[in-house]
Order: structure tokens, then C-alpha cells, then sequence
């Protein structure tokens, strides 16, 4: 058995120091070990997205990413996006437009369309089609999705310009 | 208690919430926030992990099982195998179709992926270290993947049937054979078809597929000892049939075990069987005393639970020079796999496959279907429709197109002209069902307008003529399908599962101060049940939906119920709602005319309240009715406001609907693009409209998914080759199109409040519509009929063979 790793993360802006096997996966980690259980697991291979976490700026898929690549990192999961008495305007669009069924797909979905409009604050329908095509959805056929995040993009737009 | 201002009626009705109302959905908070609990979120203290030694083989002796290093590993507590399981009879489980399956090993393997051993350790990784070390020795045997030569080879797959002729199905012909259904009248079909004008033929495969819902299937079970309780957690689409086999299985008295199905993370009729999963972690708890959980991962998924279809029709239709058909004639193999593990109703081997009429007025009809074991996964499950009734609509809907090709006729014009008539209904049909209500002609003609198919075919013959001038490469397809399903099983006489009648419940209370909560059999899995039953229940009783709280998945509490499946919820679960708020409005009627002092017949219900007749200023509101049922001596009547209903219905439902897609193929590439896609559905009374079109747009999705490219495909050695999300196709954003939606409203005449069910219609009425748009593309260039799924190769492919390509 190797040695296992001095491990320091930051989730949700909390704070995590442990000793990990190297080849403990992140979603593990969040799940299990923190008890983060926003992200999901629906494939193992990085496809479906239902891990999508945000991990130093970028969208990253957790099941796929073992702990020691991730040591020092700062992650955001669905559960720092909001909280229930300030949902981000994502989280009440998703509603609002039923952009959503079972919801398994939803907190990775929500993670990735959050730092999709942090990269492109404007996107048309074509540039969320494209950048949410790491993101299975197998309830919706996405129509709602794609519907949910163009609408919190203007008003998430529109807020700042009032701000402004 | 009543309101300072008065409102309108028109306010109250709106305060309701209820039938008809585009109400957001009550799950989306949690959902929204990472705080559903689906099975793999489950964690209990001490909790153990199971994991599985799965067969590379798909067919072999098993000659040894070595379990020493791997029980020699830290951390592992446990390793189980048929012999560990033989003592308990339960190294063998019955399926839900009468058969029977090894829940491990017993001897030999019959497909790839099957259960060998089950490991249960302290933790995840060190279950997967030890089934590596679980050392199993195989002696390969030839393998069968196609039903046709099984149906000829020595080689007898089940020796554990040696000498059985007959299954739970009937006769057997052969040591592969599972049964032979027929339904219908063959002797005058035929004498139909040898007198007819035009006989059309085709032979089609429906390929192997799989739900694959984003959640995989898993369980945790948790015996307390000290108690005699067992609890099991899991992804059941039918909790309480998972409770009852159980019980049976276990011999563990059904009231000390509680069956709870947590938030589903979709099902699509992957989640209706019983898996070897959930008996190991069942029968592991039971040893090791702790709770153990199970989660299978994707490849395993695919692998070994619950494929769909697998069907090879071949049909006949006849018809007169001008169109009118005259009859039909079917006969299916059936693939079923190694064992015969289908979620059919007890007495329909091939589920409701005689629905293969379709929408048309056939006068005689056969059907003929024989099921067979090969060495492929078990299953044969509804993927997102009732019990197999894609497949029969996929065949009408093909054999219509290449009818009208035969008659060298519209499609559109042939299948209108064939219409079972508006008047016609309660329609009997030539394969024994009773169509409860429609309006055919005036949906279809409402599609075709909406999408304007006079200029669509035109445009289409311009290209065609562009195409062979060579100004284009590109060719155009219009793809029509008009579907009639059939859902919300019961009645009871006639459905079953394991011999439980197909009925389903609702159990109701009011609290004191006017709110609800509502108990159903079913459970959603994304449905949004919590959001629509309410709006249901606001409707019949005038509370207002956000008032009441909807309870499914849980045994302890919820009525028996047969589950969510076959679009059975709103058809079967929704009328007991209704049913058993009418029960409470009577108790409430009585209550509201002693309150205000006059007979039970001179008040009536408004909606959400009881008026004097005649005198709309003397009313008494249901909450109010609600707190004297609690708080009030109300002589002759019981104290408290609860109702429980069990419906068994009388008749199935009949959803319908007219699907036209336009799509545009590069000939070179073999890529579609879909252009537009139009959906009318008409799903009788519409509960709550943005349910059913989000429902609409998922089984489309759906749909197109497995008209053009997914597939579970094995090569000869039994070998699955699409076992990941790599190969096995499931659409993102980028491949999906924008529907438009559209409806009819023909409400069913039997249910409480017409409400037909709606969630499959798009998968059942999508895969023949998608399809007929490829064929259609081709079809000015001779192509009468080729086999799905149309990815971008196998369409590249029939282009080369029509000799397309430069």
C-alpha cells in the first residue's frame, strides 16, 4: 500500500486537511469523506457531468481526478453556489423554467452553466448547447435546460447593469 | 376564519393550484440545492460495501471459486457464492416473468457481466481490491447470440429446464425456446391476405437497448437483529412488490420488513426488476448483522440490468388497390436472454405487443411471438413505455410506410383514410383490446397543418430533383408517425405481477387547520408526483395545492400500491387521488350542512367550500370543515377527516398523438439534422401543462437517441461492445433539437378525471417518427426499409447501397 498523502482543501470555502490514499477519487472524497453529496456519480469515464464541481476556476469532472492532483485546490460544488434563503439566480431559473425532473443531472448541470456565464456572461443558444454538451441529461431532452440558463444570463445581466 | 376580503371565485379557483395549472414544481428546491437523497447517498453507521466478481464469459462452466486471498485481505468481511447462498434457497430467485435467475454462479455463466461472487467489505476500493483477488476458474462453452440459430443448435443454454416442455408461458418447442404467445385469429388473417389486392412484407429488428436512467440501480439493507427488522433501501419502481418478494423470499414476515425507495435518479423501467444486487445486499445484512449497500457502476449497468427490446418482427399487411386495409399479420422472435426476466403483466409474455394494430381499423389481425434464451443480459423491461408497446407501435408505423410505398401512395393520406373514426369509439380491437376514447382525424389534420405538409412534400420532391441534377448533396426527409398507446394497467383481472393484482391507492389526511398529506402506491422518479397529485387533490377537495404534502416510497407508511411504470401513475394512482378526495368532500359535505344548520342536500361544493343552495353568502370553508371534523361533537359522525382509496380501474387508457419531424441528411456523411421535430400529444385531461411538455421534450430525447444511434450491441463471442458512455449514445445539448408542442384534449370516459398518462407517448410515437424521416429521405431512391439505429454510419451505409455515392 503507498503512503498516503497530506491532503489540504478548501470546499465551499470550508477549510479540509486528512490523509488520503493517492488513489482516492475526488468525487470520493466529497462524497464520502466530506459528505458533499450535491455532485453525483452516473458513469465513472467523465461523461455524463452529474461530478462537474468547479476546482480553481475551471469545470472538472470529480470522478475522474484523483485526490493528490487535487491537493491545494479551492473547490465550489452545487452546495456553495447558494444557500436556501439566497439561491443563486441559476438555482431559481432551473425552477422556474422546469429545467429539471429527477434531478440527478441537476447540481453538476447548475455547477457548469454557473461558470459556463462566468466564461461567457452572454451566450447564445448555440454557446450553451456547446458548452453544456459535457453534461447529461437523460430526463429533460434539455430544451428547459438550455431555456433555464439563457434567461438567468439576462437576469443576471440586467442586475448588473443596474448595479452599474 | 374566513378571509377579511372576499375574493373572486375566479381568485379562489386560481388560489387552488390545481387541474390545469402550470404549478412549479415542490421537488426542484432540493433538488436544485445538492440535496436530493438518492440510494448512493445513503449512509448508515457501520455500513458496508458489496461489489461483485461478474463473469468475462458469457457462456462457461464455473469449476472452481478461490475466495482465500481475497478473504485474506484487510478490510474484507465476507465473500459469497451460490454455495453460501444454496442453504437459504436463495442462489436462485424467480423472475417477474415466472422464470427463474441465478442470483450467483450456480455452476456455470450464461452471459457476460453475470453475478459470480459477491464481496463485502469495509469500504468501496477495498471491495474492488478483492474481487481482483477472487481467483475463478471457467471452462468455456460455445455461445449463442442469435435467437434464430439457438432455435436450431444442440447446445441447451438452461440445463437446469432439461426435460420441461412446458414454461410459464405454455408449450416449449425447443431446449432455447421460452414460450409461444398468440393472439388473434391466423387462419382468417391469412385467408385475408391470399385474397387481397396488395399484401405488403417487410421483416425489421428492433435492436437491443437500455434505459440507462443517469442514476445507477443499488440498494442498502439494514437488518436490526435486535428487532427482526429489515429495512431496504433502494431504486424500486414497485416498493412494495419489492416488499412482498422479499417476504417471500426471506420468509421474514412482511410487517417486519420496510422497504423505502429514497429520490430516484430516473428510472425508465431499468428500475422494475429485481436484481442479484439487491438479494446480496439483502441476504450480506442478514450475516453480517450491519447494513450493506450495493451501487452498481455504469458499465455494469449496461451489462446486466434490465436491457429493452430485442425484438425481430416480420409482418404482412393487406389492403384494397385504393388503401383500405384489410389485415394484419405479426410474428416476433423475441430475444429475452439467459433467463426470461421481462416485467410484463403475468398473463402478456410479450406485454401489450397485440396493440401492433395502431391507430388504424383492421378488421382481422394475428399476432405470433416466441421467446427465446440466447447468451445475452436478462431483461426485456418497458424502456420508457407500457410493456412493449414501442416496439408494436415502431411495427404498424413501419409497415404503414411500406405499405403506402407499395401502393406507390401518401403515407399521410394512407394512414388517414385507415383511422379508427371518432364515432367508432369504444373501439374493439381485432387483437382483443377495448380503445376507450379518440379524435384521430382531428389531430392529424391539426399536425399536418401546423407544420404545412403539402409545402413540406413539395419542397421535398425539389430537392430530390436538385439531388439528381447534382446541385446538392443533401437530402431531405419528412418523418411521420401516428400512435395509439396503452397504459395505466390494471384492471386486475387482467394484470398481474407474481400474482399481485395491478391496482393502485391513495390514502389521504386533513390536519385540523386545513392542510393535507396524501400516501401513494407509486413513486416518482422525476415524474414530479409531489407537484401533480397535490394539484389533483386541490381540485377535488379545495385545498390548495401548496397545502397538501405528497408521501410516496415508503411501505411503512404508503398504501399497497404496484408502482410507477407504464405510465400507470396518473391513469390508476391519480384516479385513487381523486377517488379518495371525493371520500373526504362526503364526510366534509355532512360536516359543513351541520355547521350550518340545514339538511346534507341543500349544500354543495364551490371549490373550496360548501355553499347553502341558493344562498351562495352562507358557506363554511374546508378548512373550516376540517377543524370542527377534529375539534367538534358532530353527532352520528366519527371525529377526524382521512380517506384511503384502492382503484382498480375498468378499462386501460388510450393516449394518442401525430408526430411529424423534417430532417435533413449529407448524403456523404451519413449525418441527419433534424430541422424540426412537431409533437401533438393528447394525453385526455391535462393536470399540470408544463409537466407534460417537459415530459414531451425528455421522451423525444429519448427516443431520438434510440431511432439514431443507441445501442447494446455484442459481437459473437457474446462480448458487449457498448458498455460505456463512450460507445453506448446518450444526446447532449449539442445533437438535440427544440420541439414544438402541441395538444387535443379527448379525455378518457372512465377515468375520474379523464386523465390518460402521458410520459411515454413521446418515446413510443418518437422512434418511429425519427425513423420514418431517414427511410423517407430515401425513399424516392428505391429504399423501402432499413434497421435502426440510423447513426451517422449505418446511414452512410444505406446511401452506398442505393448507389448515392459518387
Amino acid at each position: 500500500m503507498p503512503e498516503k498523502l497530506h491532503i489540504k482543501l478548501n470546499v465551499n470555502g470550508k477549510s479540509e486537511e486528512f490523509l488520503a490514499e493517492p488513489r482516492e477519487l475526488l468525487i470520493h472524497t466529497l462524497r464520502e469523506r466530506l459528505r458533499v453529496t450535491g455532485p453525483h456519480i452516473g458513469c465513472d469515464s467523465s461523461h455524463c457531468g452529474a461530478c462537474t464541481v468547479t476546482l480553481n476556476g475551471k469545470s472538472v469532472k470529480s470522478c475522474t481526478m484523483f485526490i493528490g492532483q487535487a491537493n491545494g485546490a479551492e473547490i465550489t460544488t452545487i452546495e456553495g453556489l447558494g444557500t436556501p434563503d439566497a439561491l443563486h439566480v441559476l438555482q431559481e431559473s432551473f425552477r422556474e423554467h422546469h429545467g429539471l425532473q429527477c434531478g440527478f443531472c441537476t447540481p453538476g448541470m447548475i455547477t457548469r452553466a454557473a461558470k459556463l456565464l462566468e466564461e461567457n456572461p452572454s451566450p447564445s443558444e448555440e454557446e450553451v448547447r456547446f458548452g453544456m454538451a459535457g453534461n447529461i441529461c437523460r430526463c429533460t431532452g434539455y430544451q428547459n435546460i438550455v431555456k433555464s440558463i439563457l434567461a438567468a444570463a439576462s437576469e443576471m445581466n440586467a442586475a448588473k447593469e443596474a448595479a452599474e | 376564519m374566513k378571509d377579511d376580503v372576499e375574493l373572486t371565485r375566479e381568485d379562489r379557483v386560481a388560489n387552488l393550484k390545481g387541474m390545469g395549472c402550470a404549478r412549479k414544481r415542490v421537488e426542484d428546491a432540493r433538488f436544485t440545492q445538492g440535496k436530493g437523497n438518492y440510494i448512493d447517498d445513503i449512509n448508515l453507521p457501520g455500513m458496508l460495501h458489496g461489489d461483485f466478481v461478474r463473469s468475462p464469459y458469457a457462456h462457461a462452466k464455473v469449476l472452481s471459486i478461490n475466495t482465500e486471498a481475497a478473504m485474506a485481505l484487510d478490510g474484507v468481511i465476507a465473500v459469497l457464492t451460490a454455495k453460501d447462498l444454496e442453504p437459504l434457497s436463495l442462489h436462485w430467485m424467480p423472475t417477474l416473468a415466472g422464470d427463474k435467475q441465478m442470483v450467483l454462479a450456480d455452476g456455470k455463466v450464461l452471459f457476460q457481466g453475470q453475478e459470480v461472487a459477491f464481496v463485502v467489505a469495509t469500504d468501496r476500493y477495498i471491495a474492488a481490491d478483492a474481487v481482483e483477488l477472487v481467483e475463478v476458474e471457467y471452462e468455456d462453452l460455445p455461445v449463442i447470440t442469435d435467437p434464430f440459430e439457438a432455435l436450431k443448435s444442440d447446445i441447451v443454454l438452461r440445463e437446469d429446464l432439461a426435460g420441461q416442455t412446458s414454461g410459464a408461458h405454455g408449450p416449449r418447442k425447443h431446449h432455447n425456446h421460452i414460450f409461444t404467445w398468440e393472439v388473434g385469429d391466423e387462419e382468417a388473417t391469412n385467408q385475408v391476405m391470399d385474397e387481397a389486392e396488395v399484401v405488403a412484407e417487410e421483416t425489421m429488428y428492433y435492436h437491443r437497448t437500455h434505459p440507462c436512467p443517469l442514476e445507477t440501480c443499488g440498494s442498502v439493507a439494514s437488518m436490526d437483529k435486535v428487532n427482526g427488522k429489515l429495512t431496504v433501501y433502494g431504486t424500486f419502481q414497485a416498493p412494495h412488490v419489492v416488499r412482498t418478494v422479499a417476504s417471500l423470499l426471506s420468509g421474514i414476515e412482511e410487517h417486519n420488513i420496510r422497504v423505502i425507495s429514497p429520490d430516484i435518479g430516473g428510472g425508465f423501467g431499468n428500475k422494475v426488476g429485481v436484481y442479484p444486487g439487491y438479494v446480496c445486499s439483502i441476504v450480506a445484512s442478514i450475516v453480517t448483522g450491519v447494513p450493506v449497500k450495493w451501487v452498481e457502476d455504469r458499465m455494469e449497468n449496461l451489462m446486466s440490468t434490465a436491457f429493452a427490446r430485442d425484438y425481430w418482427m416480420k409482418g404482412r399487411i393487406s389492403a384494397t388497390k385504393d388503401g383500405k386495409i384489410t389485415g394484419l399479420h405479426c410474428h416476433v422472435t423475441a430475444d429475452h436472454g439467459a433467463f426470461d426476466a421481462c416485467a410484463d403483466p403475468t398473463k402478456f409474455p410479450a406485454g401489450f405487443m397485440s396493440v401492433c394494430t395502431g391507430s388504424y381499423d383492421i378488421p382481422v389481425a394475428y399476432l405470433g411471438v416466441d421467446g427465446v434464451y440466447t447468451n445475452k443480459a436478462p431483461g426485456g423491461v418497458s424502456y420508457r413505455c407500457s410493456f412493449r408497446v414501442t416496439e408494436a407501435v415502431y411495427f404498424i408505423e413501419r409497415m404503414i410506410e411500406v405499405l403506402a410505398i407499395e401502393l406507390n401512395m401518401d403515407a399521410a393520406e394512407l394512414r388517414r383514410i385507415n383511422f379508427i373514426g371518432k364515432d367508432q369509439f369504444p373501439y374493439q380491437s381485432a387483437l382483443g383490446w377495448e380503445y376507450d376514447s379518440g379524435d384521430y382525424h382531428t389531430a392529424w389534420d391539426k399536425a399536418l397543418k401546423a407544420v404545412d405538409y403539402e409545402g413540406l412534400r413539395r419542397e421535398q420532391s425539389e430537392r430530390v430533383t436538385a439531388f439528381k441534377q447534382g446541385e446538392t448533396r443533401s437530402l431531405m426527409g419528412i418523418g411521420l408517425a401516428f400512435f395509439t398507446e396503452i397504459v395505466g394497467a390494471g384492471p386486475v383481472k387482467n394484470c398481474d405481477i407474481l400474482g399481485m393484482g395491478m391496482f393502485d391507492s391513495c390514502e389521504i389526511r386533513i390536519h385540523p387547520t386545513g392542510s393535507a398529506i396524501a400516501r401513494l402506491g407509486t413513486i416518482s422518479q422525476g415524474q414530479g408526483h409531489a407537484t401533480t397529485f397535490a394539484q389533483i387533490l386541490a381540485s377535488e377537495i379545495g385545498i390548495p395545492a401548496d397545502s397538501i404534502t405528497i408521501e410516496e416510497g415508503d411501505t411503512d407508511t404508503a398504501p399497497y400500491g404496484l408502482g410507477t411504470y407504464g405510465s400507470r401513475s396518473t391513469p390508476v394512482a391519480g384516479a385513487a387521488t381523486a377517488m379518495a378526495g371525493r371520500k373526504i368532500r362526503a364526510k366534509a359535505q355532512m360536516i359543513a350542512a351541520y355547521l350550518l344548520e340545514v339538511h346534507d342536500d341543500d349544500v354543495e361544493f364551490d371549490v373550496d367550500r360548501f355553499v347553502v343552495k341558493g344562498a351562495p353568502e352562507r358557506f363554511k370553508t374546508m378548512a373550516e370543515v376540517a377543524y370542527a371534523a377534529y375539534n367538534q361533537a358532530i353527532p352520528g359522525i366519527e371525529p377526524g377527516l382521512e380517506a384511503v382509496s384502492y382503484y382498480d380501474p375498468p378499462n386501460m387508457t388510450y393516449p394518442f398523438g401525430a408526430y411529424v419531424c423534417v430532417m435533413d441528411i449529407d448524403v456523404d456523411t451519413g449525418v441527419p439534422t433534424i430541422r424540426r421535430f412537431y409533437a401533438l400529444d393528447d394525453c385526455g385531461t391535462r393536470i399540470n401543462p408544463m409537466v407534460i411538455e417537459g415530459q414531451i421534450h425528455g421522451g423525444l430525447t429519448e427516443a431520438l437517441a434510440v431511432a439514431l444511434g443507441q445501442e447494446i450491441a455484442y459481437d459473437d463471442m457474446g462480448n458487449v461492445k457498448t458498455g460505456t458512455l463512450m460507445d453506448f449514445f446518450l444526446p447532449t445539448a449539442w445533437e438535440v433539437p427544440n420541439y414544438e408542442t402541441d395538444h387535443t384534449v379527448t379525455p378518457s370516459p372512465h377515468h375520474p378525471i379523464g386523465a390518460k398518462g402521458v410520459g411515454e407517448s413521446p418515446h413510443v410515437g418518437g422512434v418511429p417518427c425519427f425513423s420514418n424521416a431517414v427511410m423517407d429521405a430515401f425513399r424516392a431512391f428505391g429504399l423501402r426499409h432499413s434497421n435502426m439505429p440510423h447513426d451517422h454510419w449505418r446511414i452512410w451505409q444505406t446511401a452506398q447501397d442505393l448507389g448515392l455515392h459518387k
